[in-house]
């Protein structure tokens, strides 16, 4: 993928190639401005490509809006104002399966399953919630809409170590349901621990590429990028 | 028996009153504050907007009359409602259509959506006067009073008489009913949790699937119907008239922000504030006094404010919050 | 930077054709009426235009301001009324002083019982009612007074029979002292609040002086206002005049209004030359780069250590110090100040059409707009009603509809006004001079 904001404006990513498969964690992890989020909205359609194309399940859906990605199961979970602050925890889900007619029931349980402490607080204004709690109503309300791909955008950002060490043993559970999972992370050492296939970027480039394991392992990567 | 009239005069000139005028401003302002919440302007053209469907409504209404339909104690307007709530829907969904749109997809500064309903209120108010002058129109009929002064007056022997226009209690029966259903539909049903959810983080409702042109449009249909029955409620509780429903605007819109620009809860609480203020403010208690404390005898009328200032009320209420509590009494979306 | 381009003069020439054309068609005394209430809108325009062209603020309330400029008038030029000032002119000063003092105390105290905890509000809603009815108690009585005293033709305090023209800063004055109060209080809100806030306190001015008959005459109106130019009836009686005029071939009745209104195109002119001058040389100062450098981004200006709030309520009062000075013109000009004809439609919103038509962040723009919305402003209402006659012509006379139409074609402009706004603010954003 090549690409960048706007019209006209500069290309932000260059030759990137990101990919994940069915029930894989794929991290992406660099240094500041290296367009990791950028990468991500680009595989969202939230910028404008000039090369390259984006699949899902084989289908190219390069030129589909984000909202007709959604329909087409990929789900998004931004970095800041990702919940209905205004709403209950359970109006948060349904309108993550706004897009959906069928019965949501079975689906909220499940997520209900995942988050057991969103179920006791399904009543309460999601704004009213703790930090971490409000990161699983985010994730929640995007898997509502029962996804093939879910992309999180650094989920862990701002929320304390004990809470971050339970969210990612979250997001390995909603992994193995067969839900791929891209996600982009600060906290890269921890989130390459979990990853399947980790990428690391480079001022919009594809720097290195592994699973996740072998990233750690690679003295390379860990001298410049996971701090020695 | 003192202390009986002096409740009763003061139920008949203050609170009676102030609540058919608080449900209006109420009405009014929830629907500036719908406009606000999810497409971020203040709408000027709102009491313009009021007036057009006081107007449709009247036009229908006269056409009913000369049919000789009626609702025999009940004002032939509210049949014709519908009627202008379609006629005013269709004009503001077109102008949202030719006007609004643009600066939508344009994502311009909310200001310059304030200057361009400016523009939308110079024409719709140019429509209604030219449709229908700028003349005092009556429209009402049916049984003019629940309880008339003089009935009251038998049936109780008190000195001092309770009126309730049926036009007051209509104003408040057809206000509750709106606002139970608005808010059956706001929270119980997909469609208004949508807009709640639009309203409350546009980028995310967007990531949901949520369409915001449709959330757009639903907006502007419940805004012409509220504007729509508040017009012609206030029509048929006072009278009609071009000019003041532009002049409502500011008491709509202190109401709106008394309550927090952007909360529906707050629209109707800032309606009920904004309407007891003009009312206990400028109403004259020299016979509430008189019954209450019959020693003193007040020279004046014991107004505080001459009718006239009215405006000032709901102004200076305005800028108290504005100083102490800027986001307005519950909690609105606006610094 | 060139102030106008050669495209920009062309359009003021075209403005200026257009009257001169009805100059030629109608009368030169209809032109000239147009050109100075031209002059006098496009000093409104000016004023609108250093608050939302140079800082982005939107005052809705130019009505007020203008109002009060034309209260200014009244104050300084009429002659003093003495029976009213012995009957309760010094005790309505009195009460206007303890008003005053009782709101300076429930400030005082206010800012003092910061730690008083319930006190403090206590104390200031105390000190407000009491200090309330002790201003209602001296007002009311001396009011009745001023009033009863002879009310057909005064029954008010009058002015202080100054000439006319010292009245236009007092105009411009009192509507700086009237932004000074909003400006403190909605300054530094969204700009939806400065608004509404603006928009009430314009309604409220005009309601002081609807009512407030001790000192406006209320809607009794206040005529006569004394003139800065001759009086058509004494350059009639002047022979001398009569003899010039009769000499360059005119009528000397048209030529003594024509040489009135020319008067007043005089002083207008110099005016807003001045008023021009000065505005263009604040625009490309430190100062007006300033104002545009914190409209552009007021986050990045406060983060440079600019005083946003203060410049703004800075550039708030002059603004509408300018509005209130084009009042005090306007109402000299009408030789009397009618309170009940203040709309805010032609005098806040049609202002603020001539703006964006105009060009706002332009004062040459704001100028343009403001003599070519006010020409036609006047211009469309007989033209509408030709249209229409035109339409109805086919109709039966007597007609329902077709009275009606007729009767309506003057609301056609309000619709106009409207739709002139819409197309520019559309299709030419930027307005027919734009901002360099």
């Amino acid at each position: 993928m090549t690409g960048g904001y706007g019209r006209g404006g500069p290309d932000i990513l260059h030759d990137c190639t990101i990919s994940v498969n069915k029930g894989e964690i794929a991290v992406i992890v660099g240094p500041n401005g290296a367009g990791k989020s950028t990468g991500m909205k680009a595989v969202f359609g939230m910028l404008n490509l000039r090369e390259g194309s984006v699949r899902i399940a084989g289908e190219d859906i390069t030129h589909l809006t984000p909202q007709d990605r959604v329909a087409k199961g990929m789900a998004f979970v931004p970095q800041t104002s990702n919940i209905f602050t205004s709403m209950t925890v359970e109006e948060n889900l349904e309108m993550g399966a706004f897009l959906r007619r069928d019965d949501i029931r079975g689906t909220m349980e499940q997520v209900y399953g995942l988050f057991p402490i969103l179920k006791d607080k399904r009543r309460q204004a999601a704004g009213e919630l703790s930090g971490g709690q409000r990161q699983q109503v985010a994730v929640g309300r995007a898997l509502m809409t029962q996804p093939k791909v879910l992309m999180l955008d650094e989920p862990t950002a701002g929320v304390s170590p004990i809470v971050m060490d339970e969210l990612f043993d979250r997001i390995i559970e909603v992994a193995r349901t067969g839900i791929s999972i891209l996600m982009v992370e600060q906290n890269a050492r921890q989130a390459l621990e979990i990853a399947d296939k980790g990428y690391v970027l480079v001022q919009g480039r594809n720097a290195y590429t592994d699973t996740g394991e072998a990233l750690l392992a690679d003295p390379e990567v860990r001298r410049s990028f996971l701090g020695g | 028996m003192d202390l009986l009239n002096a409740i009763v005069a003061f139920l008949n000139f203050v609170f009676v009153p102030g609540v058919a005028y608080g449900s209006q401003l109420a009405l009014g302002a929830l629907g500036v504050t719908l406009i606000y919440g999810i497409l971020r302007f203040s709408n000027f053209a709102h009491g313009d907007t009021m007036a057009f469907g006081a107007m449709a409504t009247i036009l229908m209404t006269w056409w009913l009359q000369s049919l000789g339909v009626s609702l025999g104690p009940l004002p032939t307007a509210l049949l014709a409602l519908p009627v202008g709530i379609a006629a005013t829907a269709l004009l503001v969904l077109a102008t949202d259509r030719m006007v609004y749109r643009f600066y939508r997809e344009q994502k311009a500064a909310p200001v310059i959506l304030v200057i361009v309903s400016m523009g939308v209120m110079f024409m719709m108010n140019g429509l209604v006067r030219f449709i229908i002058g700028v003349d005092d129109q009556r429209f009402a009929d049916g049984t003019r009073f629940i309880i008339s002064a003089r009935d009251f007056k038998e049936m109780t022997g008190l000195r001092e008489g309770l009126t309730i226009k049926s036009t007051a209690a209509l104003t408040v029966v057809v206000a509750i009913i709106v606002v139970i259903a608005l808010f059956w539909f706001l929270n119980k049903t997909r469609t208004g949790k949508s807009m709640r959810a639009f309203s409350d983080n546009e980028d995310l409702a967007l990531l949901s699937g949520i369409s915001p042109e449709r959330v757009v449009a639903i907006t502007w249909i419940i805004v012409a119907a509220l504007a729509t029955i508040a017009g012609t409620l206030y029509g048929l509780d006072k009278s009609f008239k071009p000019f003041t429903y532009f002049q409502l605007l500011l008491p709509i819109f202190a109401a709106a922000i008394v309550g927090g620009l952007g909360n529906p809860v707050g629209a109707i609480a800032g309606g009920f504030v904004v309407a007891f203020s003009e009312v206990t403010i400028t109403y004259a208690w020299k016979k509430v006094a008189g019954y209450v404390l019959p020693a003193w005898e007040p020279d004046g009328l014991v107004q505080l404010l001459s009718t006239d200032y009215k405006f000032a009320v709901s102004f200076a209420i305005l800028i108290v919050v504005l100083l102490f509590r800027p986001t307005g009494l519950f909690k609105g979306k606006a610094v | 930077m060139r102030a106008l381009s050669v495209r920009d003069v062309l359009l003021f020439l075209g403005v200026f054709g257009l009257i001169a054309i009805t100059g030629f068609t109608q009368s030169w005394n209809v032109a000239l009426g147009i050109l100075n209430m031209g002059l006098i809108s496009a000093i409104m325009a000016l004023g609108v235009n250093m608050q939302w062209g140079y800082a982005g603020l939107f005052n809705v309330g130019v009505m007020g301001f203008v109002a009060l400029g034309g209260l200014g008038a009244v104050i300084v030029s009429m002659p003093p009324v003495n029976e009213a000032w012995a009957a309760g002119g010094l005790r309505v000063l009195l009460a206007l002083a303890v008003g005053v003092a009782a709101i300076a105390a429930a400030i005082f105290a206010w800012n003092r019982l910061k730690n008083a905890g319930i006190v403090r509000p206590l104390a200031l809603i105390a000190i407000l009612i009491a200090g309330f009815f002790a201003f209602r108690g001296l007002f009311d009585p001396a009011v009745a007074a001023i009033e009863a005293v002879n009310p057909a033709t005064t029954g008010y305090l009058g002015g202080l029979g100054l000439p006319v023209l010292f009245s236009w800063p007092v105009g411009a004055a009192l509507a700086a002292g009237a932004a000074w109060i909003v400006g403190k209080t909605a300054l530094g809100l969204r700009s939806d609040y400065l608004a509404i806030a603006t928009l009430g306190i314009a309604e409220i001015i005009i309601a002081f002086l609807k009512n407030e008959d001790w000192l406006s005459r209320g809607v009794k109106n206040v005529i006569g206002v004394p003139r800065p130019v001759p009086y058509e009836i004494d350059l009639q009686n002047d022979p001398g005049f009569v003899e010039r005029m009769t000499g360059w071939g005119f009528d000397p009745v048209t030529a003594s209004a024509i040489a009135v209104k020319l008067g007043y195109t005089a002083l207008f002119l110099a005016i807003l030359v001045l008023l021009l001058w000065l505005a263009q040389s604040a625009l490309n100062s430190p100062w007006g780069r300033m104002m545009r450098a914190i409209r552009d981004n007021e986050v990045s200006a406060e983060a440079m250590g600019k005083d946003v709030k203060g410049r703004h309520l800075q550039i708030f009062i002059l603004g509408s110090a300018v509005c209130g000075l084009a009042g005090a013109m306007m109402t000299t000009l009408d030789g009397q100040l009618t309170p009940g004809t203040y709309q805010p439609l032609r005098f806040t919103f049609l202002i603020w059409v001539m703006v964006i038509v105009g060009g706002s962040g332009n004062n040459f723009g704001a100028v343009l707009g403001g003599f070519l919305i006010w020409y036609l402003w006047i211009m469309v209402e007989p033209l509408g009603l030709t249209i229409i006659e035109f339409v109805t012509s086919g109709m039966a006379d007597g007609s329902w509809l077709k009275d009606h139409l007729l009767a309506s074609a003057a609301h056609m402009r309000l619709f106009t006004m409207g739709l002139i706004l819409l197309l520019v603010l559309r299709f030419s954003p930027r307005g027919l001079i734009p901002e360099r």
